[in-house]
């Protein structure tokens, strides 16, 4: 625990008296850079937040989007790094977890999980694989339990995360809105602690998250139970139902003195509260490690008086405990006590405003030293390279993964992991596409065009179902922001998210900013994540396999851009050239035109372009139909650039022939680009070039190679 | 018609049960709380799916001696259809009311996925209006599912008619594939496999029919009787 000089200054100004040691402790977590924000705060508030369906309430950890007919969808974004990367089983596990407390905070039940996972090379590291596999087992036992479906998301390996995890959960909740929680507290008001006891575990967590990885403390990894998680979340909806919670916050990074302070800042409250009163795991534990320990399964509740009994009644069917920890107070205090002993007495809005930093930032010196191509040309014949780009653990099925996850339960899944966006139907006959999208590649070699083409590519899967995008979360990750070249890298990805979110008018309504991603070898590679939400009036467009003669049209345009891609860095081993943009009046022109295709019945289905580029694209609906294709590729451009580019605003449409002409027409109405490259036939998967056929390759084998590939790395490995 | 559905701490997929019972088959369903009784006019009974007691000791076996099971086993014994689905199947066999056991899946590992079952007796309460060999496509989601018996038990449950469904491939290493078994009488059934998650079109676009036969099966019975 120690405070930068700034900090100092700053508890001088305004704390006449030396602090105590549980006022320092209590300081320390708050102001933490994973609980205050210090390094990024200033620049979170460029984002847009609001929008017509963005509801706004004091004090909410989600994001609130009216859909429609008295309901509402919930959104937030976690990830869990630093644990997962020392205890991939328990760190996965517990992300999960607290987000999922995040959307229970608004009084809405969660429906739907999601996570990005990015691991080290698999395919040479048994550390490696050790995380992911135990990655995923923790989050499959801890959302499979709760009976929230995992139902989308991504993992993706890089030499970037050696010995190191990124584990970022999204979680979405659906409820009425006449059953929000509006946050409100009176003066003599309870405060209450329910769920798990607190306990030793992850005391101090927020500062490990806070610092470079550079020795294990498994001590601040928390431990999780799901079947306790379970037990809070129908209890707390069931006082929810019963009209007896105020207020409501989850107990997540800087534990209790975290949710008292934000809580009593943003009500505008003091709390007063004794420590005895919590209940424990360990009878020994001391009274500052009761204010940060980051025992998990916890939500601070704040109730009338009248309501206890109630609420009483309510945790003892459930058997969980339930602590009256403290009151509310008009003084705008945190006063912590321990019996009749006083250990901390702040200004709320002190504790939880930490002092906020201007971080130095420069364009990094890597950045103009990349090479534009590669040296040597490849002898590979095509045919080869795209098998070899199939069974990349980057692009291979990740089948492997979301069996291990139900993602079933709550019988909302319409469309399953494994396509495009994933979509739930909700109860007012609508549906919500979810997709996250992540691409280190890209974004090292261009911070800002590769943070925008996350975003658009989210969007794109989630138009790809028939969905309008109507909000997003972001989650930016980033090495020591004390490093003016990182600091550079993020401020770049913010920017860039801010001006599209913007055009495209799509609110954030929610994120996170995870700092200090550092390995031995170094800082992560920046690793923006984008969280796209989209609502659909009618029913979405249902993955259907192509049939023989289906046409295949592309919308967008396919550009010299293989910078980042899978085919420079899985088959080249290249890191440079330039890397995709996205052109804003394209992209919506693009996204508009497919969704307007979409609710005319004209095609049969839409598939993104992305990772792997058209030849990825393409073999993938190959595979699903087992059906071969014949495409032309006559252009400028190059074989290579042609089949492996990853241009954005790029969708593959599927459709019969007898619609074509109305296709057409509508493309070149919309001043869309776009053209008609093939049909599906056959068994082969072959791409011809001026009448020259330059690959052919046996649907069976590309088939195999994409769906066996990453199971046998596990297996084998 | 009144189907009680019963909320074990832990249980999750009460709520789908329960959504398609009311929602999509028109049957009165209601939640009773494992600490209650089960009233004496109830036409029948569902375990539904989840984890309950967070699986804890083995998938089910706490549940297994919750107050209500009591009232379960006398319903049982009076011939009221009772169905158990994945943990639901895990309870029953744990408190004694279907035979055999559910181990550890082959691949060690929670596998949710879509699988085909084959009818095997089309004579229970939760059966009758399929037909024999009759194919379900329909979605398992399990770490504990693999069924197993000793060969005595196996050739018994031949003789009696006891297996229900069974898979149409190797999925997790049941014994005989079984994925569902019944008591002697037939009136209790259990099955891994999740029938409430492939009997509405919206979320099963393979064929929501065969799953909805199942609820059918229980609306005649039941239905016949009364």
């Amino acid at each position: 625990m120690s405070f930068q000089e700034h900090e100092k200054q700053h508890i001088e100004k305004n704390v006449n008296r030396k602090l105590t040691d549980t006022e320092l402790q209590i300081l320390a977590a708050e102001w933490s850079e994973h609980c205050s924000y210090k390094s990024s705060k200033k620049h979170l508030r460029m984002l847009p937040t609001t929008g017509p369906n963005v509801i706004v309430e004091k004090g909410y950890d989600s994001g609130v989007l009216d859909v429609g007919d008295g309901y509402v969808v919930t959104v937030h974004i976690e990830s869990h790094n630093h644990p997962s990367a020392v205890e991939p089983f328990g760190g996965a596990a517990t992300g999960v977890g607290g987000v999922i407390r995040d959307i229970l905070s608004a009084g809405t039940r969660p429906i739907a999980l999601f996570d990005g996972l990015r691991f080290g090379n698999i395919e040479n590291d048994a550390h490696a694989r050790w995380l992911f596999k135990n990655a995923v087992s923790g989050i499959a036992d801890y959302g499979n339990c709760l009976g929230i479906p995992t139902i989308g998301g991504e993992v993706e390996f890089d030499e970037c995360y050696k010995n190191y995890a990124l584990v970022d959960v999204a979680a979405v909740g659906f409820g009425k809105k006449s059953k929000l929680i509006k946050n409100h507290a009176n003066v003599n008001d309870l405060v209450l602690l329910i769920g798990g006891s607190t306990g030793r575990d992850g005391v101090g967590g927020s500062q490990f998250a806070s610092d470079s990885l550079e020795e294990e403390n498994r001590s601040a990894v928390q431990i999780p139970d799901p079947f306790i998680e379970k037990l809070i979340i129908e209890a707390i909806l069931e006082c929810r139902d019963a009209n007896c919670i105020n207020a409501m916050k989850d107990l997540g990074g800087g534990g209790l003195s975290c949710a008292i302070s934000e809580t009593a800042e943003s009500l505008g409250i003091g709390i007063e509260l004794d420590v005895k009163n919590v209940h424990l795991r360990e009878s020994d534990l001391l009274p500052d490690e009761i204010m940060i320990s980051e025992s998990q399964e916890r939500m601070l509740v704040i109730s009338d008086p009248n309501n206890l009994s109630k609420i009483n009644e309510i945790c003892d069917k459930f058997r969980i405990q339930c602590s009256v920890i403290g009151t509310v107070k008009e003084d705008k205090m945190m006063h912590v006590k321990n019996g009749d002993e006083t250990l901390a007495l702040l200004p709320a809005d002190f504790v939880a405003r930490g002092p906020l930093v201007d971080r130095e930032k420069s364009k990094p010196e890597y950045l103009s030293k990349l090479p534009s191509f590669p040296s040597s040309k490849s002898e590979i014949p095509l045919s080869d390279i795209l098998l070899k780009l199939l069974s990349s653990p980057n692009i291979a099925s990740k089948h492997w993964v979301f069996r291990q996850y139900d993602h079933e339960v709550g019988i909302r899944t319409v469309i399953k992991p494994g396509f495009d966006g994933s979509v739930l139907r909700l109860d007012n006959g609508k549906s919500l596409s979810v997709k996250i999208d992540g691409n280190p590649k890209h974004c090292y070699i261009d911070p800002r065009q590769g943070a925008i083409g996350c975003f658009e590519e989210a969007c794109r899967n989630v138009v790809c179902t028939g969905a309008t995008p109507i909000g997003m979360v972001d989650h930016l990750q980033f090495g020591n922001p004390e490093d003016p070249e990182i600091f550079w890298t993020f401020m770049e990805s913010i920017e860039g998210i801010t001006d599209f979110a913007k055009f495209l008018d799509v609110p954030c309504v929610g994120g996170k900013v995870s700092f200090y991603n550092e390995t031995s070898e170094g800082p992560i590679k920046p690793t923006p994540l984008i969280g796209v939400l989209g609502l659909i009036e009618k029913s979405p467009l249902l993955p259907t396999p192509p049939t023989n003669d289906d046409v295949i049209l592309v919308v967008g345009e396919t550009k010299d851009e293989l910078g980042g891609s899978e085919y420079y860095e899985y088959i080249h081993n290249f890191i440079g050239g330039v890397a995709p943009k996205v052109d804003f009046s394209e992209s919506k022109k693009n996204m508009k035109s497919v969704l307007s295709l979409i609710s005319k019945n004209l095609v049969k289905s839409v598939h993104d372009c992305s990772k792997g580029g058209l030849a990825i694209g393409i073999s993938e609906l190959c595979i699903f139909g087992k059906i071969g294709c014949k495409i032309d590729l006559s252009t400028s451009l190059s074989s290579e650039k042609m089949l492996f580019s990853e241009s954005h605003s790029r969708y593959i449409l599927v459709a019969n022939k007898n619609n074509l002409d109305d296709i057409k027409s509508i493309l070149s109405g919309d001043e869309c680009s776009f053209s008609e490259i093939g049909i599906f036939s056959g068994d082969q998967i072959i791409f011809e070039s001026a009448s020259n056929s330059i690959l052919e390759l046996r649907v069976d084998k590309a088939e195999n190679n994409y769906l066996n590939s990453l199971g046998k790395i596990i297996q084998n490995g | 018609m009144k189907v009680g559905v019963i909320v074990f701490p832990g249980s999750n997929c009460d709520r789908d049960m329960h959504h398609v019972l009311t929602d999509v088959f028109n049957l009165n369903a209601q939640f009773f709380w494992h600490e209650k009784n089960l009233p004496h006019d109830i036409d029948a009974v569902v375990l539904p799916g989840g984890f309950s007691y967070g699986d804890r000791l083995r998938a089910g076996v706490i549940a297994a001696h919750s107050p209500i099971i009591s009232d379960v086993k006398k319903l049982a014994e009076k011939g009221i259809p009772i169905l158990g689905v994945c943990n639901g199947f895990q309870i029953l066999v744990e408190s004694g009311l279907l035979p055999g056991v559910l181990l550890k899946n082959e691949s060690l590992n929670f596998m949710c996925e879509w699988t085909n079952l084959i009818v095997n007796n089309n004579q229970t309460p939760f059966t009758n209006k399929l037909e024999l060999n009759q194919k379900i496509p329909i979605p398992i989601a399990n770490g504990e599912g693999r069924y197993f018996v000793d060969d005595e038990s196996l050739s018994e449950l031949k003789k009696n008619n006891q297996i229900v469904f069974s898979y149409e491939n190797k999925v997790n290493g049941s014994i005989s594939q079984i994925a569902g078994v019944c008591n002697s009488d037939g009136n209790v059934v259990g099955m891994m496999p999740h029938p409430e998650r492939a009997a509405e079109k919206a979320i099963n676009q393979i064929d929501h029919k065969p799953s909805s036969l199942i609820f059918e099966s229980l609306i005649e019975t039941v239905g016949m009787k009364n």
